[in-house]
């Protein structure tokens, strides 16, 4: 029987470092654990001494982690980022998804594909959730602005909401802007004045 | 065209070649997308998502040993920036120097060097950015050439510097040597003082490159050559003195450094204050933007004082390290600039003197 691989996940968040584990543990039985603490990164990874270590790309701890890529290294066994060049297509499937892989030399591809499929599903959920977070955000604050400078209006001119808006949105298709950027300079000049 | 940078004051030539407009006048848009790591950056390229990037000089170096990474070869199209790094240590060792009769003259690589080395107690731990990059480099030249035995009493290892501040407080480092604004920001939240620029140690180091697959260099189409010609628009702008008051607030930008005007503002002046008294040095030439062709001679070198630490064949490692830094593709495309003049090569010496292209002592 095969032994079972030593996980190494590298992520502070520990909501999402259980999204990870959980994606893995569906994938098959490995030995999982988690560092989440950056500053103690290199140690435990070389008390772990794992098969396979997972990061996320934009972790900025990354670059800590390519020194176990040297022969010096905290690791006793060398280690390659992913898998080796014969298998780019699962390196560059990972990279676009947000996940890097550094993986013990030698270790066979078919062990290795399903961890990075499993893995690769997590980080490719995590990015569309940032990213619809961003853009959440970002409406609320557009709407906060676009509601400030509506009431403005309304005190100033003594309109109503519905007449305040098609004022602004006037205003912004006249000089070709968003309304929103029209709001903010409304809302910033106010301020100024008041 | 995606092109890949880190928050650093040596990022300035993409930046300023997007604000001030220098891709668009040679026909080409830049979209600089910010990366947190030197690995990420180097894997972006490799993978097709920036088809270039600002690297540290000795990343495509590395790739070409096998250092780092699986990915494509890679090759430096032009040198973005020459020195700009700074050398700092931990309270406690400033504390160490000052007793020892140090005077952080800020200038003196040899003095500084003799002292760091007087005050270690066992192997002096300093942080660097990245393995593969002229900090390390830098680091064990200057300290090596003083007569310290590496590893044994040297131990750089590689901390993030958005961590670095947390490592020096924890007291897990002697030292330090990073870009700025590291190493000012280190000053600022008062857990580090500075010691030496990098520019002390090897004037006209090349520090960063920018970074495209090989066969990219290799093939060279348009779009790539308009961007070594912005670029070199943007450095020779960036050098320009009356630049600096637009550039320090182009930088400082919420999308590029996020960091306040004035600590940017001491790089590129080469005005830095060392130590949260305010102790200042005036340091001419800290970084250029100007040095701009890369020099295969310079990637030799790097590539053979690698390989010489790791135990690789030096021979070898010096012709494929060679081979990376493409000093004839960017001066054949800068010769089309109206008005361009080749300009003397950087520095070639080390401050002892040593003369970077000759053979390595054995």
């Amino acid at each position: 029987m095969q032994r079972i691989l030593k996980i190494t996940i590298v992520e502070s968040d520990p909501a999402r470092a259980a999204l990870i584990e959980e994606g893995l543990a569906h994938a098959g039985q490995y030995e999982l654990n988690t560092v989440s603490d950056m500053t103690r990164l290199t140690a435990a990874i070389a008390e772990h001494n794992p098969d396979i270590v997972l990061i996320d790309l934009d972790n900025p701890s990354r670059d800590a982690l390519e020194a176990l890529t040297l022969a010096s290294a905290p690791l006793e066994r060398p280690v390659a980022l992913f898998v080796d060049q014969s298998d780019a297509g699962l390196t560059k499937i990972a990279i676009e998804a947000g996940v890097s892989a550094y993986v013990v030399d030698g270790l066979r591809a078919d062990r290795l594909k399903p961890i990075i499929d499993a893995a690769v599903t997590r980080f490719t959920m995590f990015r569309q959730m940032r990213h619809e977070l961003a853009a959440t955000k970002r409406a609320l604050e557009e709407r906060k602005l676009i509601d400030r400078a509506k009431g403005i209006l309304m005190k100033a001119k003594g309109i109503d909401e519905q007449a305040a808006y098609a004022l602004l949105r006037r205003a912004a298709m006249d000089q070709g802007r968003k309304v929103v950027d029209v709001a903010e300079a409304l809302v910033t000049t106010a301020g100024l004045l008041s | 065209m995606p092109v890949g940078f880190l928050p650093l004051i040596d990022a300035a030539p993409l930046i300023v070649a997007v604000e001030m407009g220098f891709d668009r006048a040679e026909g080409v848009a830049l979209d600089l997308r910010r990366a947190q790591s030197w690995s990420s950056l180097r894997d972006m390229v490799s993978y097709g998502q920036v088809i270039a990037a600002q690297m540290l000089s000795p990343m495509p170096v590395a790739t070409a040993l096998g250092l780092g990474g699986a990915g494509a070869p890679l090759a430096a199209i032009a040198v973005l920036s020459t020195n700009g790094e700074v050398i700092g240590v931990s309270r406690n060792m400033a504390e160490r120097l000052r007793e020892g009769g140090h005077g952080f003259g800020f200038d003196d690589a040899h003095a500084a060097g003799a002292a760091l080395i007087a005050a270690a107690e066992g192997p002096l731990r300093i942080a660097v950015p990245f393995p593969f990059s002229m900090h390390s480099e830098l680091l064990y030249y200057w300290l090596t050439a003083l007569g310290l035995p590496a590893p044994s009493a040297l131990d750089i290892r590689t901390v993030p510097p958005s961590l670095m501040a947390a490592a020096l407080a924890a007291g897990e480092l002697d030292a330090f040597c990073v870009g700025e604004p590291w190493g000012s920001m280190a000053v600022e939240e008062g857990v580090g003082e500075l010691l030496l620029p990098g520019c002390a140690i090897w004037p006209g180091a090349p520090e960063k490159v920018l970074g495209v697959r090989a066969d990219l260099a290799d093939t060279a189409t348009e779009p790539l050559r308009a961007v070594i010609r912005a670029l070199w628009n943007a450095g020779q702008w960036l050098n320009d003195p009356q630049s600096r008051t637009i550039a320090c607030e182009l930088l400082s930008r919420r999308a590029y450094l996020d960091v306040p005007v004035e600590v940017i503002d001491r790089a590129l002046s080469g005005h830095l204050t060392i130590s949260a008294r305010g102790d200042s040095r005036i340091v001419s030439n800290f970084i250029n933007f100007s040095h701009y062709t890369p020099q295969a001679e310079q990637a030799g070198w790097i590539g053979e004082r690698m390989a010489a630490r790791l135990g690789l064949d030096r021979t070898a490692a010096r012709i494929s390290a060679e081979s990376t830094f493409r000093s004839d593709l960017n001066a054949r495309t800068l010769r089309a600039i109206p008005g361009y003049f080749a300009r003397p090569a950087a520095e070639n010496r080390l401050f002892d003197e040593q003369n970077f292209n000759q053979p390595l002592v054995k």
